[in-house]
Order: structure tokens, then C-alpha cells, then sequence
């Protein structure tokens, strides 16, 4: 299941529910990867729209990967305005050893990165702009503008 | 008549269309001066599946969602 929250994630509150939920099922590796926003070209935050049945898709279909290798991945993110220092994104791998954990983490967040449907926009001088120089077409895009 | 929905940064109001499959829809929205800069690099879902082929059939009461490029994190 994706956690979905409205503004920023409360991280402490996440991850240690996140290890206790876990704690009873014998994984020996749990990695957590967390993103906080950056004060970067004078933003004050950065904000997100996100399309809940596809993100579910996408990792409903990474979970059965992980459960195929014996791992649960977890995930949260914000949506709407998440301000400078603060954090919009968790993922988190349980394995029962650290490399499976170590390369799953890995791949999952550049999937998620290229693939996942949600939409970054900088909050600066009070205005809300897609971050379209930093977004990533999703595989098969395309499909609407070509003449095949 | 099929739903056309337009996701994330695309600041359009959903369309309801005549469409029996998706290459419809993309000679419909290539009559839209304002899409030309979205149809070259948004993927595109049938009822929440993403879709690969404009050959994809449509019934009555389908969704089309319009996905423009991601950035998650």
C-alpha cells in the first residue's frame, strides 16, 4: 500500500512505525530512503499532484518483484506543497538479507523516478510551475503525436 | 462516448468524445493548437492501464487519461 499524506511527511513517525509494523517477520535488512527538498535556485518549496490508480499499479506490481525475492517494500508521499528542509518521499525495502535490500532500494527509486505518476512543480515567489526540464516522459509516451 | 482526462500540469477540463479507439482520440486532440506541446511526450492509459497501441479498441464510458512527464521524490 502506498501512504499518501497531504503536505510534508512526518519521517520519524513513518520509518519507526514503519520498523515496529516489520519487526516480528525475520527481515535482517530494512532500508529506508528518504527526500527532503532542497533549497535550490531560490524555491521556497516544491508541490505535487499525484494519480492514485496508476501509482497503486506501478507498486502493487514492484511489490509482487519484491515478494518473488522474499522482501516488502513500503512507500509514502506527499501531495500538495512540501516547503524547503522538509520531506515529500519515503522508500523502504525489508529483506531478510542486506543485498537483495541494497539492490532493490535501488532500482525501485529510478523506477519510481521515471515511472511513477506524479507531477513536481517549484513554489517560488508565490507562483506554482511545472518542473518540466526535470520530469522524465514515461515509457511509451509519445503514442498520441505519432503518425504510425 | 469516452472520457478524456488530463493529468498533472495539463491545465485542460476533460473532454467527452465519439471514439472507437484511441487513434480517435489522437486525431481528435491533434485539432487542439493548445495539446500539440503534450501529445508528442504524455503516455497514455485506457481505465488506468497504461496503453501502447493506437489501435486500442474504446467502448462507451471508457476513461482516457493523458500522463505528461513524471517527477516523483
Amino acid at each position: 500500500m502506498v501512504e499518501l499524506y497531504n503536505r510534508a511527511l512526518n519521517v520519524p513517525e513513518i520509518i519507526t512505525r514503519w520498523y515496529s509494523e516489520e519487526s516480528d517477520y525475520n527481515y535482517g535488512a530494512y532500508i529506508p530512503f528518504i527526500g527532503t527538498v532542497r533549497e535550490e535556485d531560490g524555491i521556497e518549496g516544491l508541490s505535487f499532484d499525484v494519480y492514485e490508480p496508476i501509482l497503486t499499479a506501478w507498486f502493487e506490481t514492484w511489490q509482487a518483484k519484491a515478494q518473488a525475492l522474499g522482501a516488502k517494500l513500503k512507500m509514502a508521499h506527499s501531495r500538495g506543497d512540501v516547503l524547503v528542509h522538509e520531506s515529500s518521499y519515503i522508500a523502504a525495502v525489508f529483506s531478510p538479507k542486506r543485498r537483495v535490500a541494497l539492490e532493490m532500494i535501488e532500482q525501485f527509486v529510478e523506477d519510481f523516478k521515471a515511472s511513477a505518476p506524479i507531477w513536481k512543480y517549484d513554489l517560488k515567489n508565490g507562483e506554482r510551475l511545472y518542473a518540466r526540464d526535470r520530469s522524465t516522459p514515461i515509457n511509451g509516451a509519445g503514442l498520441l503525436g505519432s503518425n504510425e | 462516448m469516452v472520457t478524456v482526462e488530463f493529468l498533472g500540469p495539463i491545465q485542460k477540463a476533460p473532454l467527452t468524445l465519439e471514439a472507437s479507439s484511441l487513434r480517435d482520440v489522437a486525431n481528435a486532440l491533434k485539432q487542439d493548437a493548445e495539446m500539440a506541446q503534450w501529445l508528442e511526450n504524455c503516455a497514455v492509459a485506457v481505465n488506468d492501464r497504461l496503453v501502447a497501441s493506437l489501435d486500442t479498441l474504446l467502448n462507451d464510458g471508457d476513461k482516457v487519461s493523458l500522463l505528461p512527464p513524471v517527477c516523483g521524490g
